[in-house]
């Protein structure tokens, strides 16, 4: 088991072999926006649990920061608070109150130089306190038009490096919102960070449901061979939620379908399936392949966004029994307003494995039903020995992946009728994860705050594969923002507009939401 | 969550009814809703004093999601020469639409000791084909377990259980000749495992591993066995020649290993103060004059570290305790996979002993 190591070279450390958890240096947290909606739903119960779990390095420290004046205290307390309301486990106060015992609070506008001299204050008293330099890990955890910022700061007051330390910046989505602000903002970010110490984030990444599509197709030998443009007829890509917009108008107003979902969660899924396997499970082999696959995507241009793209929005209707307002209708959303609330594309890979196969991607709220799956039909067979009369009919086979509700894979089949005609209909084979393991998922923050820490970068998006996913989505939106409305529509609680079918090719139709 | 249970029960039974019964009351139930399908994880069967039953079926009901899909639980009545049976589908009592609920099967068999010997041939008909089959016998029955290998791939056992730690590490090491071992006492060491091999984890740490010169391990006085394997996994992983610890002041045992440039010195010491079972504490000492201690604490493990130069420091590593509920549900989550270090921590232990 020891090896020989030579000069200068840090040894392995055999400590580590068989642990289901690898150690994570310490490190102080920072949270920028620490009393906002996504700190204290997702970020501060997450911390907490990697805490119950004794996940968190042997030396942590959580500092908060927002534009909210308080002192360390009633910060401790507001976060004990969110913990309580939002953990997926009931809190234990020891831990708790462990957790929060040393936590400090930073308040101020972004952009003033006190918040960042108070910032460096405290980190460097967690660093004396632990008689070593502790690695920090800053989360942008704002609106966007912070980032720039609060970057831009973190580099003015020298805050993006520590000598014998690790500094790294884990920012939240939406990097940019179209492509030209995602250029700049990476611009801007490596300025300042090397592209090593930046993780930022798609929380979709983080999902078990996500990563096991990775899992389904490099684990199995069963599919592989089919995988291409041979046996592949198309893909289907939803994404559907029958709940409306709720309260997020401001920012969905904003954004639309289209950004919200297809330009990372979607595409992020469409990689999954489309790339080819990576030699090593490792970070940046895994992102070469995404990046591969989405450069091979055949860019929208302005004179084929109608023919690839649908947008819609809802009107009023009826979802599993309640009457819905049209979007239009919502509170915060101008009666004008132009954003699409469903979204349908369909892309063309152009590569050896997936030319001619079209994969459709859509996505939309208030409709049917909420499910998030990848459908891939194969291409039917070439001959029928028997005749159909009396069958449903034969079916080209269809392999689903369900992200949500229930995750799980099935395969449809055609199956014999039992009776004295050769008679067929499809029939399921299906597998439901949740019959075959024990483990609660984690939730997906917890995996992801846990990795940044640690430096593996494998489930955040490198800065090529951000710009390469704009560049497919940005002649749509910039068709999009630049025709006026009226958008077609579809009634709330339905499968989407009308429209959509048009997208499709050979006869095909969308599968039921 | 509340649950609805389906129960079949026969007296003087056979194992081939009961599957039947089993097979059909699960057709049952999914024609009924289709929303509800069999858990398919893991196999789990249970070895058990009849007096006791009722305390392991508590101990099981507590271990919360790593529940298995199937548990057989051979109840073993000295006297009893006939086989009787209790099968019970538990469900959701709901099961929304467009969701599924998820039954798990108990089977309750009571056997008496003549039928230990071929323990096999009454389980073997009850277990899902094609998945891990874990056996775990808490109350002993070795014969019971010994019958069983060749039908399971997994033996959960608690080496603490042994009153006489060399028991339990030759048990340990016989077992795993066969099958895998997953031992809840050194599940309950994996925090502290965890947090040695994270110490010694930053770069400029990590040439100090190899300069260990004494390990001191403090553990509850029916815990000796969980001491052993900690030290015998540092020993293995570190590669220390290691020979047999001498009694020494009752119950303290002490010795040393060797490593390439020095000695380590080792302590393994009972503290009667700890009320549970398995590790107090541990310190470890580098030829630097670096001391690193560990302890139990409220909130987590309380971790101490000083140098030659006298400067000190103390801090909590945070952490909720699993409880002994929360082990054992690691135990059989632990089943599904597979740790390489075990058995060598094992095998080092046992150079310590004998």
């Amino acid at each position: 088991m020891a090896t020989d190591v030579k000069l200068g070279e840090t040894p392995d450390n055999p400590l580590v072999e068989g642990l289901e958890r690898l150690p994570v240096h310490p490190t102080t947290l920072v949270i920028f926006g620490a009393t906002g909606d996504l700190a204290r739903r997702k970020l501060l119960p997450a911390i907490y649990n990697l805490a119950h779990e004794g996940a968190l390095p042997e030396r942590f420290n959580l500092v908060g920061s927002s534009r909210s004046e308080m002192d360390h205290e009633e910060f401790a307390a507001q976060a004990a608070e969110a913990i309580r309301q939002f953990s997926r486990r009931e809190p234990d106060e020891t831990v708790l109150k462990g957790l929060l015992a040393s936590v400090r609070y930073v308040g101020g506008t972004f952009d003033e130089d006190s918040v960042y001299e108070q910032l460096a204050t405290h980190l460097d008293a967690y660093d004396a306190e632990a008689g070593q330099p502790l690695n920090r890990a800053f989360y942008l955890s704002t609106a966007p038009e912070f980032f720039p910022v609060i970057i831009g700061q973190l580099g003015k007051h020298e805050l993006n490096r520590h000598e014998h330390a690790e500094v790294r910046a884990i920012i939240e989505k939406p990097f940019g919102t179209t492509l030209a602000e995602a250029k700049a903002l990476n611009r801007h970010v490596l300025s300042v960070f090397k592209e090593r110490q930046l993780f930022r984030i798609d929380h979709y990444l983080g999902k078990e449901t996500v990563q096991n599509v990775m899992a389904f197709r490099f684990a199995n030998g069963l599919f592989e061979p089919v995988w291409n443009r041979n046996y592949i007829d198309r893909v289907e890509i939803t994404a559907a939620e029958d709940l409306s917009i709720g309260t997020r108008a401001g920012y969905y107003d904003h954004a639309g379908a289209l950004r919200d979902l297809v330009q990372n969660h979607m595409l992020q899924l469409l990689c999954n399936v489309a790339m080819e396997p990576p030699v090593h499970f490792e970070a940046d082999e895994i992102r070469d392949e995404k990046v591969k696959v989405l450069r091979s995507v055949i860019k929208p241009t302005e004179a084929t966004v109608d023919d690839i793209a649908v947008r819609a929005q809802y009107t009023a209707g009826t979802v599993g029994g309640e009457d819905v307002r049209g979007y239009l209708e919502e509170d915060g959303v101008p009666a004008d307003s132009n954003t699409e609330t469903y979204a349908a594309i369909r892309l063309e890979i152009d590569n050896w494995r997936w030319a001619g196969v079209p994969f459709y991607l859509r996505t939309g709220k208030s409709l049917a039903r909420k499910v998030t799956e990848i459908a891939i039909t194969l291409k039917p067979v070439p001959h029928l020995a028997f005749a159909q009369d009396g069958s449903v009919g034969v079916r080209p086979n269809q392999l689903i992946l369900t992200m949500q509700p229930n995750e799980g894979v099935s395969l449809s089949l055609g199956a014999k009728i039992p009776g004295t005609r050769m008679r067929i209909r499809p029939v399921n084979m299906e597998f439901l994860y949740g019959t075959s393991f024990m483990s609660q998922s984690p939730e997906a923050y917890e995996r992801l705050i846990l990795d940044a820490m640690r430096g593996d970068a494998t489930l955040f998006t490198r800065n090529d594969e951000v710009e390469a996913q704009w560049e497919i989505c940005d002649p749509i939106v910039s068709k999009w923002e630049a025709t006026p409305g009226p958008l077609p529509t579809y009634e709330a609680g339905t499968q989407g507009p009308a429209e959509a079918s048009r997208l499709l090719e050979h006869g095909a139709e969308w599968r039921a939401i | 969550m509340a649950t609805i249970d389906t129960v079949w029960r026969a007296r003087d039974t056979k194992p081939g009814d009961i599957d039947a019964a089993l097979r059909a009351s699960l057709s049952q139930i999914h024609r009924e809703n289709a929303g509800y399908v069999p858990a398919r994880v893991l196999n789990l069967i249970c070895v058990v004093d009849k007096e006791y039953s009722g305390e392991i079926a508590n101990r099981l009901r507590r271990v919360g999601r790593y529940h298995p899909s199937r548990t057989i639980v051979c109840s073993v009545d000295p006297k009893r020469t006939t086989l009787d049976a209790v099968a019970t589908i538990s469900a959701p009592s709901e099961v929304g639409q467009g969701q599924i609920g998820l039954l798990r099967e108990t089977i309750v068999v009571e056997c008496g000791t003549r039928h230990l010997k071929h323990l096999d041939r009454i389980v073997d008909p009850l277990v899902v084909t094609d998945l891990l089959t874990c056996v775990w016998a808490p109350h002993g029955h070795g014969d019971g377990v010994d019958s069983l290998l060749d039908i399971a791939q997994i033996v959960l056992l608690d080496s603490v259980d042994e009153p006489d730690p060399a028991d339990a590490i030759r048990r340990g090491l016989q077992l795993s000749e066969k099958v895998y071992v997953v031992d809840l006492a050194w599940l309950r060491s994996t925090p502290w495992r965890e947090r040695i091999a994270a110490t010694f984890d930053p770069d400029q740490l990590r040439p100090e591993l190899r300069t260990i010169s004494s390990v001191t391990i403090r553990h509850h006085p029916d815990s000796a066995a969980a001491a052993l394997l900690l030290i015998g996994w540092l020993a293995s992983r570190l590669d220390w020649q290691t020979s047999p610890l001498m009694a020494h002041r009752g119950l303290v045992l002490e010795g040393s290993a060797h490593a390439r440039r020095q000695d380590i010195k080792i302590r393994l010491e009972p503290d009667p103060t700890l009320m549970v079972r398995g590790l107090a504490g541990l310190t470890l000492e580098t030829a630097a004059g670096r001391s690193f201690s560990l302890d139990r604490g409220p909130g987590g493990l309380r971790a101490r570290y000083h140098n030659k130069r006298g400067a000190e420091r103390e801090w909590t590593i945070l952490g909720a305790s699993r409880g002994e509920s929360g082990i054992l549900g690691e135990g059989i989550r632990q089943a599904l996979l597979r740790d390489g270090t075990y058995t060598p921590a094992l095998k080092a232990a046992a150079t310590l002993l004998f």
